[in-house]
């Protein structure tokens, strides 16, 4: 027990020693939530748009001016033809374009109906849709206004109501899969890169040839990363609730404890990176590609699972991460209790079980 | 004792006794067997068969009780770069068991008489190889074993601080420690009590420098190991 203490020790002088490992357990958790939570915003605002206005009447004035007012957009100088329009969308200082055709006014007096286009940079799809949702909403509005009298006969008016974020956070989503990824770079990838690293400098020799267990070499390793793990899941917990204005839902305790079973997964994926290879680059590599990104693409927290094909839903089911993804989001944002999580929990153990009983019995057999 | 792997016989039935405060040095080519012999003594793996015992504990069975009682240094330099001497001192005493207390005093003194007192809480990886190399022979010995296992431990020295790394092994082996040496300079297998000469995974010769010197009609250990090594029909790994 003492031995243990005397190693464990030692992994922490490793680690508040090593300036790359210190910036990677409290840089990385802390930059990666404010970029999700500030820059990587999923709202489309400040968009670059002009108005080419071919018509100089009161209506298209107005509705310019429309356009100026709404924090959505950002009205850029006014383009005279539409090969400066085809200039800008190509030098990316606009997005959108509007366009009023001549005599634009008259039209809508005289016919009832004036067209106005509307130019998307439809490169990235989604926002070219978000930008004519807004600007026909504008429009929309303007409308009514122009027509004040007017009443339909039949309305239907849909209310709608968000559950479980009735503001419409944009960071909710995100914390879950940072706190996911988290756990993957410290306690797999850190993990197999301090154990490879004794491996490298011939350490791991003289480890195993004292009396020290090979188990306690496996635990003091992870006794550390564990704790530091730990660590950074309160970091990122403290930053969303009070820089980013996320309630915590549900049973904090809970949300620990399945913390705590999820960085054991990786920890016990980490051990058996160790074992199977034999520099600090191969093992960054692994990690890297086998569990990080996997858990970026496949825990359905950038990219929704469902519009994946099959065979990516079938390989997702065999990702760790997905599942601690779905509790954390279960119970963090909806505030439900271990009865609607238990499925998860026990595939998670399950996966463990198997993950740690391979790892030892991995080293133990490079022992033999 | 043999070891074999499948068809592959990389100890072939060797057999031989090291007294109590002997330096024995361990010869043979890349791929002769010696590392694998080493393993099975440090209790790092099991012969196929036969039989070996280390400080009179047995290999198959008490390989916990072997390890308690020998000391390891490799040919990769075996200290941690990023923690401080004492701080290596301390964390290698302290997986042996030995107590805080001790620790620091001995600590203390070694540190002195490695004339290493003003560099006690530098890291170890601002040390030049030479003193790194010495320091991890000290801590290799600092839990007082029966046995140490020195594994190529002057590979990459220059030679008077080889000839200081010997002198260190010279006191060590006076203090009553069993030293047990592999090696690939022929002039430090003159400096041992006896050698032995592995090709092809068996013990080819074994006696003292100067009678092996005699036996193959040799001035230098040189001529004695190329004699040796010449018949073997392994190619080195």
């Amino acid at each position: 027990m003492k031995q243990l203490l005397v190693f464990i020790r030692k992994e922490f002088y490793h680690v508040f020693r090593d300036r790359r490992t210190l910036l990677i357990l409290f840089g990385l958790p802390i930059a990666q939530i404010v970029l999700f939570g500030f820059a990587l915003s999923s709202e489309v605002k400040n968009i670059g748009i002009t108005i080419f206005d071919q018509a100089h009447d009161i209506n298209s004035q107005q509705i310019t001016n429309r356009v100026k007012q709404s924090a959505y957009f950002i009205v850029q100088e006014p383009a005279a033809s539409l090969e400066e329009i085809h200039t800008k969308f190509k030098e990316g200082s606009i997005k959108c374009a509007l366009v009023f055709p001549p005599g634009f006014s008259e039209d809508l007096y005289r016919s009832g109906t004036a067209p106005v286009q509307i130019i998307t940079d439809a490169s990235d799809p989604n926002n070219a849709k978000i930008t004519v949702n807004y600007l026909s909403a504008i429009l929309g509005t303007y409308q009514q206004e122009l027509n004040p009298n007017l009443v339909i006969p039949l309305q239907i008016v849909p209310e709608i109501r968000s559950l479980y974020n009735q503001e419409q956070n944009g960071s909710l989503n995100f914390i879950p899969g940072v706190i996911a990824l988290i756990f993957m770079i410290v306690s797999t990838a850190l993990t197999s890169v301090a154990v490879v690293r004794e491996k490298e400098m011939g350490t791991m020799e003289v480890l195993l040839v004292s009396p020290l267990k090979p188990v306690m070499v496996l635990i003091s390793k992870a006794v550390p990363y564990l704790v530091l793990s730990l660590l950074d899941f309160i970091i990122i917990l403290l930053l969303s609730v009070y820089l980013l204005d996320v309630e915590i839902q549900g049973s904090l305790i809970l949300l620990f404890a399945e913390s705590i079973l999820f960085i054991v997964t990786c920890l016990s994926l980490g051990l058996l990176v160790s074992n199977v290879t034999n520099s600090q680059q191969a093992a960054m590599l692994f990690c890297m590609m086998g569990m990080m990104l996997p858990t970026l693409l496949l825990t359905g927290f950038l990219f929704p699972l469902e519009n994946m094909p099959w065979i990516f839903q079938a390989v997702s089911n065999i990702i760790p991460s997905k599942y601690y993804y779905e509790i954390i989001k279960a119970v963090m944002l909806k505030g439900l209790g271990f009865g609607y999580v238990w499925k998860e929990t026990l595939i998670l153990l399950v996966m463990t079980c198997l993950l740690l009983g391979l790892a030892l019995k991995k080293f133990s057999i490079r022992l033999a | 004792m043999s070891k074999h792997f499948g068809d592959f016989k990389a100890v072939d039935r060797i057999t031989f006794d090291v007294n109590e405060g002997e330096i024995f040095g361990f010869l043979g080519a890349n791929g002769a067997g010696k590392t694998t012999a080493m393993r099975i003594l440090c209790g790092l793996s099991f012969p196929t068969s036969g039989q070996a015992k280390v400080a009179g504990y047995d290999v198959y069975r008490q390989q916990e009780k072997i390890k308690k009682h020998i000391g390891y240094m490799s040919q990769k330099f075996s200290l941690y770069d990023n923690l401080t001497i004492l701080e290596n001192i301390e964390f290698y005493g302290g997986i042996y068991g030995i107590s805080r207390g001790e620790i620091r005093q001995r600590g203390d003194a070694l540190v002195k008489t490695l004339g290493l007192d003003k560099e006690a809480k530098k890291l170890v990886g601002s040390l030049p190889l030479g003193w790194k190399q010495k320091l991890a022979f000290s801590v290799a010995i600092f839990h007082r074993p029966r046995i140490v296992f020195l594994d190529e431990p002057t590979g990459g020295v220059d030679p008077i601080t080889r000839r200081q790394f010997w002198d260190m092994i010279y006191q060590a082996a006076n203090e009553g420690i069993t030293v047990f040496v592999t090696t690939h300079y022929m002039d430090e297998a003159e400096y041992c009590n006896r050698v032995t000469v592995m090709v092809d995974g068996r013990v080819e010769a074994l006696d003292t420098p100067a009678r092996l010197k005699r036996q193959f009609q040799s001035d230098s250990m040189d001529g004695v190991f190329y004699q040796l090594a010449r018949k073997a029909k392994r190619t080195s790994d």
